[in-house]
């Protein structure tokens, strides 16, 4: 029968072909995490089983110290971009002024400027500009880096917002002013529960994405103030051993949490709607 | 169609909920960037002091022939990568779109789902496999053991092969949306009429498909010609990107102008590729 247009399904090179590419991009980290758990020194050669590997990691007191940086520099990057991104999406669906179409191309600068331009931008802004003072006490020495990655991170969640606010029911909003609330009420009880489901997807994409960044980072971290990736960055320039693949293995198990979080988080919202 | 209130009808609030934002905007991505045109248009006057004269000697170094060379090689390997992407993309797209229906969330999942990983592991997940006697090597000389190991790694193949594992996902989305969209009964009418499932392809599949493949083109390119990580880490002495050229302005060679102007390079090449490629409607945002 050739008029069945799912003939492309059961094409066999093209299934062959998406099994292929599914195995290019999977089977470098199943190798990586299987070689964490090797016994040798060497990364390719397998000797066994073996968790030596991560008991080096757990008395690795710099690379906990970066994990740790990270977990900070993403956990407050990402409380900031939710409620700047979210600030300048209600701004810019709500209200009529002079240079919101400007405004709002500009936002997309950090989502479009290639990163190792806000990496450099970022260096100079803070070596130059408005210097960040040096032997802060911890946490506020990571502070540079948390307002480099809030400005490339809240744009993206001012994006998600607005696709939100787009499926808004306005006629909610008008319902709850006639009913007697001002501006701010309506925004607080009816807007914002509508946005919760957006707001999740931020939290989560911004999380995912500070912890992940290591450009911008490489050029805002000094010498006190490494995060994972930076940390990572200089193991693997350093040597290729097994506990590199232990790291990221264990990176890469955050990630899958987070995210079976995130989608646990979305079905629960989904499932109720407000 | 809802209007926008005035924003002087209700200052107080809108006050308050631009306040913050514009004033982050300006101050911590404006300046910062502006800070970086402005250099690119200073010259070094002693060890640290950097003097803005409007000169436009550090974008007329950019077009000597070692960074010029840089700059064409940085855009042909993005530009290859991208090729490749679209050709590995668009029929993995397509068997996405066409995979019955119970499979096709699970595999547009496991598609993406690399893209939520570091992409330092990635990369590095990658080194591990391109090595001398990394996995494919171990394959090849399985199948060949006279052959000597592929030099894979440290190389522009290297490069161009990290590339694309680290951005197909962002072609496979685009173009799966397109498909997705596309109305079936046009591909029933064109095998019914008699057109073979490749003519249907080219003729009807692929011009449905267009701002998906522009989008996924677009989404490809950018960030690969940007790249750092990929051509630092996989890349041998004679792959370094732009991206690697600025960073050693930067951070070693203490030419931070020089570095500037590249990095202004990089962004008006960025700038025309979206000028180029971005869907005219904004129906089609990725």
């Amino acid at each position: 029968m050739r008029g069945d247009p799912l003939d492309y399904g059961r094409c066999w090179p093209l299934r062959l072909l998406l099994a292929a590419t599914l195995a290019f991009l999977y089977l470098p980290l199943v190798v990586l995490v299987a070689f964490s758990f090797n016994a040798g020194r060497r990364v390719t050669v397998w000797r066994g089983f073996s968790l030596e590997w991560y008991e080096r990691l757990v008395r690795n007191p710099e690379l906990l110290a970066a994990l740790g940086n990270s977990l900070v520099v993403a956990s407050f990057a990402t409380l900031l971009s939710l409620l700047l991104g979210t600030l300048a999406a209600l701004a810019l669906w709500r209200f009529r002024f002079p240079g919101r179409i400007g405004l709002e191309r500009g936002l997309a600068l950090p989502i479009l400027v290639p990163e190792i331009c806000l990496g450099v931008a970022f260096l100079v802004f803070f070596a130059r500009v408005v210097p960040w003072p040096t032997g802060l006490p911890w946490p506020l020495s990571l502070g540079a880096i948390v307002l480099a990655h809030t400005s490339f991170l809240f744009p993206f969640v001012a994006i998600l917002v607005r696709a939100r606010l787009e499926s808004f029911n306005p006629e909610l909003e008008e319902a709850a002013r006639d009913l007697g609330a001002g501006t701010w009420r309506a925004l607080q009880d009816v807007v914002l529960p509508h946005l919760k489901p957006a707001l999740l997807a931020s939290a989560l994409l911004a999380f995912t994405l500070s912890l992940d960044d290591f450009v911008i980072t490489f050029f805002t971290a000094g010498p006190d103030t490494v995060t994972f990736p930076v940390k990572v960055y200089a193991m693997v320039r350093f040597s290729v051993t097994p506990e590199v693949n232990a790291v990221s293995t264990l990176l890469l198990a955050l990630t899958a949490l987070l995210a079976w979080v995130g989608v646990r988080l979305q079905a629960r919202l989904g499932g109720r709607p407000s | 169609m809802r209007g926008r209130t005035d924003w002087r009808r209700e200052a107080g609030p809108f006050l308050a909920l631009i306040g913050l934002p514009l004033a982050w905007f300006l101050l911590l991505i404006l300046v910062p960037l502006g800070a970086v045109w402005a250099l690119s248009f200073a010259i070094n006057t002693g060890v640290a002091s950097i003097e803005v004269t409007g000169t436009l000697a550090n974008y007329a170094r950019t077009l000597e022939p070692t960074y010029l060379g840089i700059l064409l090689k940085s855009l042909a390997l993005a530009g290859l990568a991208t090729l490749v992407s679209l050709g590995l993309g668009f029929p993995v797209a397509l068997a996405i779109a066409f995979a019955p229906p119970p499979w096709r969330t699970p595999l547009l999942v496991a598609v993406t789902l690399p893209f939520w990983t570091n992409l330092l592991i990635r990369t590095y997940a990658l080194m591990a496999v391109l090595r001398d006697e990394g996995l494919v090597n171990r394959v090849v000389a399985a199948l060949a053991p006279d052959l000597a190991p592929l030099p894979l790694l440290y190389h522009d193949v290297a490069v161009v092969v990290g590339l694309v594992y680290v951005h197909l996902p962002f072609m496979v989305l685009p173009i799966f949306a397109a498909l997705d969209r596309m109305d079936r009964s046009l591909i029933e009418a064109s095998l019914d009429l008699g057109a073979g499932p490749l003519a249907t392809i080219r003729h009807v599949v692929l011009p449905l498909a267009g701002p998906g493949i522009r989008a996924g083109v677009l989404l490809t390119f950018v960030p690969a010609l940007g790249s750092y990580l990929v051509p630092d880490l996989l890349g041998g002495p004679g792959s370094q990107m732009i991206a690697n050229v600025i960073e050693r302005q930067f951070r070693r060679a203490d030419d931070w102008p020089f570095g500037a102007a590249l990095a202004f390079v990089l962004v008006y090449l960025t700038l025309l590729a979206l000028a180029l490629l971005a869907p005219r409607r904004p129906a089609a945002r990725a």
